[in-house]
């Protein structure tokens, strides 16, 4: 069904960010604005989700042009609900933005900047078209070196090196594989190609093109042997670009992978295997690296890597239940990921540093807000009523009927590292007494009420969401069982992008 | 002339991958930049080279006799050249302020130790 206000979130976000640069060097203008700006996002996200839930795959021709020839852009429900978690994210970044990111950074575009590249995410997770996503991928990495160097301290340059040379390395090798699957097929369209590639003889270059996807996007998406600049440039930027990063620019790697690796390439045996031992090593890696970590960002960084592992085992796994959980986990985990980097910039403001040893005693300064921390902890945990539990089942589940015991186990200690971790965070910097009472900088106390709420507001919505996934999980394992569905089975993507 | 792209784009992956597994930072850049070339020449390469035989088709036909030289993979290539200005230009002002910040070409010198993190 053609439905043209499926890029209205994309379009939201440019407006946005063309309005505050009208306004550049009003601050205050720039926060209303980016406030209304990502409210309306979501209000269109919602709207989006709505109609694909209710209704079937949407899809825009960009200039009437008809299927294979122009840009085409989908809204499955795989994308649709990409969109809405992002623009539940992006609103409670913009509002914690508000008052946790300094003025000097807002003179200098944060705004305008962070519009972009949601507007970049948005767009990447609607195209249908190869190198359309290409292009979006480029929007989303350029917006987030300004936001990762903008700033200009020691620690963020250096990350900011690392994080810039592995991302355009990235895009080279994503763009030589979309080169070569156009001098195969002569396609740039995703489901065309999903056509065509079975028909091609030579199946052993297909292959070696799928490498060339998989090592860029697993570049991006950080799993094991290509994640290392993520732990050395994630715990560098202000907290709320963290947050952005954390919570939303890996998982446009996965969704990637997710769309190339189920529509245009079925993974024969050597591609599922490959993905899952990927999996397993980034699970530990990920699990042993937070281990070690005395920094709250640091940590959390690792724990990034560690459940990302969780997501491209179930994709390696490539059954309903195994898809199913690794959608559900992802979904959790896009929200869970970016309120962990928020309260990482709450602590920050409440004690001014973010080491745990010099951290303690916030349960009995703040108990109000250590108990609503404490329910987002608890969920990335995976104690049972909560978000994390869910997916976990679905994931151990599938491995057992795999008989893929390696990968069983490996999410078992993922998961119970991620416990350890979590239990030594909270009883480091919540219940240890506090070790310097008198050199302590809190820049929480002075604040305004409202500026106060605008710094805790954005932490309890993301937390409501996670309660919401967990307590619902009925209707998000039927959202998670329908984008599996529509994995394993592409006809409906295939015959809503070209007809019949 | 196909024979002849294939070993300069042989020759830029391998400079570029020689390049990027250096310690200097501006040798970094430089293996980006000549990855990205190559990348570039392959796409072109990828479209059918032909001389004088524009994608224009006759009125009585319906489809390509001939072959024909494909223009998707220039406007493509065109679009890559435009992303990857911008791309190098931001890195090597990056890369200068590193430099001014740290006096230091050595991507080694790049790593502030836990300890210092606020």
């Amino acid at each position: 069904m053609i439905d043209n206000q499926i890029i209205a979130t994309v379009l939201v976000h440019l407006f946005t960010a063309l309005l505050q640069l009208a306004f550049w060097r009003k601050t205050v203008t720039q926060r209303i604005l980016s406030i209304a700006g990502t409210l309306t996002g979501f209000l269109f996200a919602a709207n989006l989700f709505t109609k694909v839930y209710t209704g079937s795959i949407l899809t825009m021709n960009a200039s009437n042009w008809e299927a294979p020839f122009g840009i085409v852009f989908v809204a499955d429900m795989l994308s649709a609900t990409m969109v809405l978690l992002t623009s539940i994210a992006a609103l409670a970044v913009s509002i914690f933005s508000a008052t946790g990111v300094g003025r000097a950074r807002m003179l200098y575009g944060y705004f305008p900047i962070f519009h972009f590249l949601v507007m970049g995410l948005n767009g990447a997770f609607l195209t249908g078209d190869i190198f359309n996503l290409y292009v979006w991928f480029e929007v989303v990495i350029i917006a987030s070196f300004v936001l990762l160097t903008l700033g200009g301290r020691k620690a963020q340059l250096e990350g900011a090196v690392k994080y810039m040379a592995m991302n355009i390395l990235a895009s080279t090798f994503f763009l030589t594989g979309v080169g070569l699957l156009y001098g195969i097929t002569g396609s740039l369209n995703m489901a065309d190609l999903a056509l065509k590639i079975p028909e091609v003889e030579n199946q052993s270059i297909v292959n070696l093109t799928a490498m060339f996807f998989l090592i860029g996007f697993g570049i991006k998406s950080a799993v094991f042997p290509l994640y290392f600049w993520l732990p050395s440039s994630y715990h560098t930027p202000p907290s709320a670009v963290a947050a952005t990063f954390g919570g939303l620019l890996t998982k446009v790697g996965i969704y990637a992978l997710f769309r190339v690796f189920t529509l245009v390439f079925t993974p024969d045996e050597f591609m599922k295997t490959l993905f899952i031992v990927m999996g397993i090593l980034t699970i530990l890696t990920g699990a042993f690296g937070a281990i070690i970590k005395n920094n709250i960002r640091r940590l959390f960084s690792y724990l990034i890597v560690c459940h990302i592992g969780f997501i491209i085992g179930g994709l390696g796994l490539y059954t309903k239940v195994a898809l199913l959980g690794a959608v559900f986990y992802l979904i959790h985990d896009m929200i869970v990921k970016t309120n962990l980097f928020l309260i990482a910039g709450l602590i920050r403001q409440l004690r001014g540093t973010m080491n745990m040893e010099k951290l303690g005693g916030l349960y009995a300064h703040y108990p109000k807000i250590s108990l609503l921390i404490a329910v987002v902890l608890f969920s990335l945990a995976g104690i049972p009523p909560l978000s994390g539990f869910w997916p976990k089942i679905y994931l151990i589940e599938a491995g057992f009927s795999a008989n893929n015991y390696a990968f069983v186990l490996s999410v078992i200690i993922g998961s119970f590292i991620t416990l350890y971790v979590i239990a030594r965070l909270w009883s480091e910097v919540f219940w240890k007494n506090d070790p310097a009472e008198e050199i302590v900088t809190d820049s929480f106390k002075p604040l305004k009420p409202f500026k106060k709420m605008l710094l805790v507001l954005p932490i309890g919505i993301l937390a409501a969401t996670t309660l919401y996934t967990g307590l619902n999980a009925e209707i998000i394992i039927q959202v998670a069982d329908r984008i599996s569905t529509e994995m394993l089975d592409t006809t409906p993507y295939i015959q809503a992008v070209l007809g019949n | 002339m196909e024979l002849l792209l294939v070993m300069l784009i042989g020759v830029l992956y391998a400079a570029g991958v020689y390049f990027i597994l250096r310690r200097s930072m501006v040798r970094l850049l430089l293996g980006i930049m000549l990855l990205g070339n190559g990348t570039n020449i392959l796409i072109f390469l990828l479209g059918n080279i032909t001389k004088g035989k524009p994608p224009i088709i006759d009125a009585d036909l319906k489809v390509f006799a001939d072959i024909y030289a494909d223009p998707i993979p220039q406007a493509l290539i065109l679009t890559a050249i435009v992303i990857s200005f911008g791309l190098t230009s931001f890195a090597i002002v990056l890369l200068k302020r590193v430099y001014a910040l740290i006096g230091s070409d050595d991507l080694d010198d790049l790593n502030t130790p836990e300890e210092e993190d606020i």
